[in-house]
């Protein structure tokens, strides 16, 4: 722990004192979410999206391991077994099968705004960028699980996301074919594909949790970031997680279990496809195929590639989306402004309510029809998205004059004024 | 782990030990077959795991269809299924036929002629997969009445892509011209695919 002024775990009780000797267990998670661990006094509420999503893989976990009780994994018995038996006759059934799929849901609206925070506070800079880069690849495993879990239901959703997304996979020149015929295991999404894309929607879970540890620790090492990007300079600049940071989390929660609860019990189907309770048939795609709302801006990105350009088209697309995640992997060296938070960077402030505005424009275009006026408005979205994070970042971050810092995060809690010295208070890359 | 340096003998104890001292480099290459032999073993354990997801034996069992041809009018067309994907099986009217002969193969994005697409003979007859090419879903025209896009032939709804009366690609994100599968006829009426 980088903090000397650390809280040290004192069991009171002679039994946790003999377990602490033996395996120091408790020491452990008082130190990682308990009094043990000081976080800067200054956080605000966008920081309460990390525990949410943890709180969400939790939530997805239990309900999907009910779920598993209940489902049959085959092209003839997923689609009855969801929308019959769980539905209808499981008890409270109902209740968990809008749970997890609603619950895919809120997990992604608490990612996308986790990622948001971070891009907006700079929290993929030095000394995090492991921080950062681990959570990348939750987030790819998130929606591979997601993807996976969508097709179980077997309804025409289902079948035709799974034809299409592993269709990505043949347009990777040569192999391409034999991939999607591996993936698949048969020529066409069926038993087969269904019953491994099962195993493994039940696998994924477990290696998200595992990364999700590593994504603490790394985060533990320099410890969490705040509004003000300044580092932590003494004790006066923290306050221990427990209590003060349990309560804000836990005020959190509860309006996160709210409006997860309106989902659930008044408009379970707001966020789905109604299509996706008409059995999958393997011979009739429905005529406006879209993905979950989730993946729309991804998918917008795949669909804007419509010409070929020494490359087919369709290869274009799907490196573009792949491309458009993998991108984040090289943020925190594209990004080289010392200063980290948004709130003392004027035009990356601009840029990066820019970007946001483009996400929710590629998102509408991702569920459009593809007529010409959408297939443009998706073409300069998608070259906007690359262009903010491969040129305008890099280059601003070079040209922009920052305002000054507080000298500390004290300062700025108490004064709410900033003070002058950058390079004291900059990241020391 | 010994290191080539310490694997030098101290000062009389030389030859001690015999060549493996005289010769440290032996040591290293036992490493080496070690390692080899380790990585060979593990590779082989991994190929059955990955082997295990391509088409099972039941699947591949499925992999020929036959095809009765002898109710098909020209001008129509029917959907089957080839290894659970759709297959297109079109009589072309003669019109169609000479609308296909017409395209110059410059104006293709897959330049095919329709005689390559179709067998000696039986040039009414085109049988396709019924999977766009782009990502997968099955285009209208097949059926009576579906929309056949502006060159008369096929077209997927899901990106818009059109597709000609041979059933090429000619407008929209598809890269190639729909899947001609492996098939021939057995006889007059009657077409095996696969």
């Amino acid at each position: 722990m980088s903090f000397p002024w650390a809280k040290q775990y004192a069991p009171k009780h002679p039994v946790m004192q003999w377990v602490d000797d033996r395996l120091p267990l408790p020491r452990f998670v008082y130190n990682a979410v308990g009094a043990g661990y000081p976080v800067p006094r200054n956080l605000n509420y966008f920081w309460n999206f990390g525990v949410l999503a943890g709180v969400a893989l939790v939530c997805q976990i239990v309900t999907g391991i009910v779920l598993a009780m209940h489902f049959h994994s085959s092209a003839e018995g997923a689609f009855a077994s969801v929308n019959g038996t769980i539905m209808r006759d499981v008890n409270a059934g109902w209740f968990l099968r809008f749970a997890h799929a609603n619950g895919a849901s809120m997990f992604f609206i608490v990612v996308y705004t986790h990622i948001a925070r971070g891009l907006y506070y700079g929290s993929y800079k030095p000394p995090r960028e492991m921080v950062w880069l681990l959570g990348v690849v939750i987030f790819l495993l998130l929606m591979a699980t997601a993807f996976m879990g969508y097709v179980l239901p077997w309804g025409q959703m289902s079948f035709w996301g799974a034809q299409v997304i592993t269709g990505f996979f043949s347009a990777i020149p040569v192999v391409g074919e034999w991939i999607r015929v591996w993936l698949l295991g048969g020529y066409a999404p069926d038993d087969a594909a269904l019953n491994r894309f099962f195993s493994l929607h039940y696998l994924l879970p477990f290696v998200i949790a595992a990364v999700v540890i590593l994504h603490i620790w790394a985060l533990h090492i320099p410890g969490s970031s705040n509004p003000t990007g300044v580092e932590v300079k003494g004790e006066q600049d923290t306050v221990p997680f427990h209590p003060y940071y349990t309560a804000k989390d836990g005020l959190g929660l509860v309006i996160f279990l709210i409006v997860f609860s309106l989902l659930i019990f008044f408009a379970p189907d707001m966020l789905g496809h109604p299509d996706n309770y008409i059995e999958a048939n393997p011979l009739s795609t429905p005529a406006h195929i879209v993905p979950e709302w989730y993946f729309l801006p991804f998918y917008a990105i795949l669909k804007s590639f419509t010409f070929d350009f020494i490359i087919p088209a369709k290869l274009w697309g799907v490196l573009a989306m792949f491309g458009s995640i993998l991108l984040m992997f090289f943020l925190p060296w594209l990004d080289k402004s010392p200063v980290r938070s948004a709130n003392y960077r004027p035009m990356y402030r601009i840029c990066f309510w820019i970007l946001i505005l483009d996400v929710f424009v590629l998102g509408y275009v991702g569920g459009a029809e593809p007529i010409p006026g959408n297939v443009i408005l998706g073409q300069i979205a998608s070259i906007y998205y690359f262009a903010h994070f491969l040129i305008i970042v890099p280059i601003i971050s070079r040209l922009e004059r920052p305002k000054p810092l507080p000298n500390s995060i004290t300062e700025a809690v108490l004064k709410g004024e900033s003070g002058s010295s950058i390079s004291e208070t900059a990241v020391s890359a | 782990m010994a290191t080539l340096d310490q694997a030098v003998p101290p000062e009389g104890a030389a030859g001690a030990e015999g060549e493996s001292l005289e010769n440290p480099r032996r040591r290293d290459w036992l490493q080496y077959a070690a390692v080899s032999f380790g990585a060979v073993g593990a590779g082989v354990v991994v190929l059955p795991l990955v082997n295990s997801m391509n088409p099972s034996a039941d699947v591949l069992a499925l992999s020929t269809t036959e095809v009765d041809l002898s109710a098909i009018e020209p001008g129509q067309a029917i959907k089957t299924t080839f290894r659970k994907q759709p297959l297109f099986v079109r009589n072309l009217t003669t019109e169609e036929i000479a609308q296909a002969n017409e395209v110059p193969l410059s104006a293709l994005r897959d330049p095919e002629t329709l005689a390559e697409r179709t067998k000696e003979g039986h040039e009414n007859w085109l049988i396709t997969l019924g999977v766009c090419t782009h990502l997968g879903c099955v285009p209208l025209g097949a059926g009576e009445g579906e929309n056949k896009g502006p060159f008369g032939g096929y077209f997927c709804p899901c990106h818009g892509s059109a597709y000609d009366t041979a059933a090429r690609i000619r407008q929209g994100p598809a890269p190639t011209n729909l899947v001609v599968p492996e098939y021939e006829f057995t006889s007059d009426t009657t077409v095996m695919v696969g």
